[in-house]
């Protein structure tokens, strides 16, 4: 149940989705496909699923060549950010599609679909149409549908990117639980870092078509590759050529060999965490992060002079690569 | 004020130029009672060319359908050299006059036509016969069920049929399943339409038929040819038949207007 994406490319016209692409996926593992919009991941998602072909390169799934496979010989399931409801048909027609085209019993459907609709917690639904549900409960149903034929692997296409940020929370703990319940391959794109830091256990970073870095979310956070990767995962702070998470900045009163002097901008308290926005003589401004105790000994008030020391500091190359952590 | 002269334009529009025409066919049928208009449409001849109208309409109604459906699917849904071409010629009905249509099938059928020679030696009547008005009421009618169903397949997107996919319907499970019942309205209304126009062609039909009473003549060429013999009562009683069918129809398309799916 294992996915290898070996070399893939793939162009549409002029624009290159995906320039010699590979990637790793173990069986059972939860993996997301991160970046901004444009840098391939979709496009990743749906050559393994078999819904695009890529140019070159070949899609291994369990181990066999799966590249010229049709979707429907792949046993994947996928599920698309815009749900892809079948509108004409009941909940419950939705969730039995992928049975009932393989011939299925009528009796087994039923029994599976029952099972589905407990899983999805859509049991009082099950007569609705697709139109009679709010987002979330179209987003449930049509995992439902993309489980029912027991797919080796599970693709999940921006699948909370429709719905509001309270719904969105609450389905990411539910595809959490819902993995350690099924154990199927799981890859899905976001471009949400919190939500692929949050959900899954391994993480591929895309930038313009290429994949910049893949390791799990404490690896990419802690040793970024790339210049890219230390910006798009977490905030980071740039002083020169040397960039630096908020809360590596150390922050004191009286100068300091090495220290940047800047005058406090705007301090933000969340609760016990504290963020205060710095503004250097020249250069971006910064962002530290620090804890509310650490806040009420240094007494900082609005245009104070300060000076920083980065506690642990990451330079990268001009191409962006790493170049080492201090 | 301008709201209510807007209304009076639209409305008087419509009373000169389709209401009056129809009441005073009505009028001018019944003028005398009943009778006269039923025997004029008991006669063996009209009784032949309105069974001749069914059954063209009834030949070339699931053939433009069953093509209307595939181009629109083709011209959506696949990419191909030529689409373009296609896109533009389904139109080309619309845009051509019928009589230039029988013409052209009577250069490509006649004796010295193309095909014409094929068929002699075959020893087919094709013009002045069932064939060529069957044909011709195809060409004519050929764009309404594709008309239709091309703006609803674009708004649908493949997004349904993709997933279909990945569930494992094979294609032709998708369209039976997926897609034809998405498009299942704007085929109705293509059918609708398309019925419409193969019954009240005139023109292609009247230049290949050869207009043989009792053999080749429609209902519609049975309307000029009463009304060329003087026989108005009789030409009146067909027409009116020919609207009654027209305005069924059109009721029937008002009547099954999409009441949204179930919501």
């Amino acid at each position: 149940m294992s996915i290898r994406v070996r070399n893939v490319s793939k162009r549409f016209g002029a624009f290159t989705a995906l320039d010699d692409v590979s990637l790793e996926v173990e069986g059972g593992s939860l993996t997301a496909l991160l970046g901004p919009s444009g840098s391939g991941k979709s496009t990743l998602l749906r050559i393994i699923a078999g819904l695009e072909v890529p140019d070159a390169g070949e899609i291994l799934i369990s181990g066999a060549d799966a590249t010229d496979l049709k979707p429907q010989k792949r046993n994947v399931g996928f599920v698309f950010q815009h749900y892809a409801a079948f509108k004409h048909m009941t909940v419950r027609d939705n969730i039995g599609f992928g049975l009932s085209v393989r011939k299925h019993p009528k009796a087994e459907i039923r029994n599976r679909v029952d099972e589905l609709l407990r899983l999805v917690q859509l049991e009082a639904f099950g007569h609705r149409y697709p139109a009679q549900l709010s987002g979330g409960q179209r987003q449930r149903m049509a995992l439902a549908r993309a489980l029912a034929p027991e797919p080796e692997v599970l693709l999940l296409d921006e699948p909370f990117g429709a719905l509001d940020a309270r719904v969105r929370a609450e389905l990411r703990e539910w595809l959490r639980q819902l993995h350690e319940e099924v154990h199927v391959t799981t890859i899905f794109v976001t471009h949400d870092q919190a939500e692929a830091m949050d959900v899954a256990s391994q993480i591929a970073v895309m930038n313009n078509a290429r994949i910049e870095q893949v390791g799990s979310p404490t690896t990419l956070y802690d040793e970024p590759l790339t210049e890219f990767v230390m910006q798009f995962v977490g905030e980071a702070n740039r002083i020169g050529d040397r960039f630096v998470r908020p809360h590596d900045l150390e922050i004191s009163l009286d100068p300091v060999t090495g220290g940047v002097e800047t005058m406090v901008d705007r301090i933000t308290q969340f609760g016990f965490d504290v963020r205060v926005e710095l503004m250097p003589a020249a250069g971006d401004q910064l962002l530290v992060q620090l804890t509310r105790d650490r806040l009420d000994e240094l007494e900082l008030e609005r245009g104070q002079i300060v000076w920083v020391t980065p506690a642990n500091e990451h330079t990268f190359t001009a191409r962006g690569a790493a170049v080492g952590a201090v | 004020m301008r709201r209510y002269a807007l209304r009076f334009v639209a409305l008087f529009y419509l009373a000169a130029i389709l209401v009056a025409p129809l009441g005073i066919v009505f009028y001018r049928t019944f003028a005398d009672g009943f009778r006269p208009a039923w025997e004029a449409l008991s006669t063996p001849e009209t009784i032949h060319a309105f069974k001749l109208t069914l059954l063209i309409t009834v030949i070339a109604v699931p053939l433009n359908t069953v093509f209307g459906v595939v181009c629109a699917l083709a011209i959506v849904r696949r990419r191909f050299p030529g689409k373009g071409l296609l896109n533009a010629f389904i139109d080309l009905p619309l845009a051509l006059s019928p009589v230039v249509v029988g013409l052209s099938l009577f250069l490509l059928y006649g004796r010295t036509g193309w095909f014409g020679g094929f068929f002699e030696r075959h020893d087919i009547q094709f013009l002045f016969a069932l064939p060529a008005m069957v044909v011709a009421t195809i060409f004519v009618s050929l764009p309404f069920v594709a008309r239709e169903v091309v703006p609803m397949l674009r708004e649908i997107g493949d997004e349904q049929e993709q997933a279909a996919k990945t569930l494992g319907a094979s294609g032709w499970q998708t369209f039976w399943r997926i897609t034809l019942p998405s498009i299942r309205w704007a085929v109705i209304y293509g059918v609708i339409l398309t019925t419409a126009r193969c019954l009240g062609e005139y023109g292609a039909v009247a230049v290949v038929s050869g207009r043989i009473q009792g053999e080749t003549e429609t209902a519609t060429l049975r309307v000029e040819e009463r009304y060329d013999s003087f026989d108005l009562a009789g030409a009146y009683a067909i027409a009116i038949v020919l609207a009654l069918i027209a305005i069924a129809v059109l009721l029937a398309m008002t009547a099954i207007k999409p009441r949204e799916e179930p919501a």
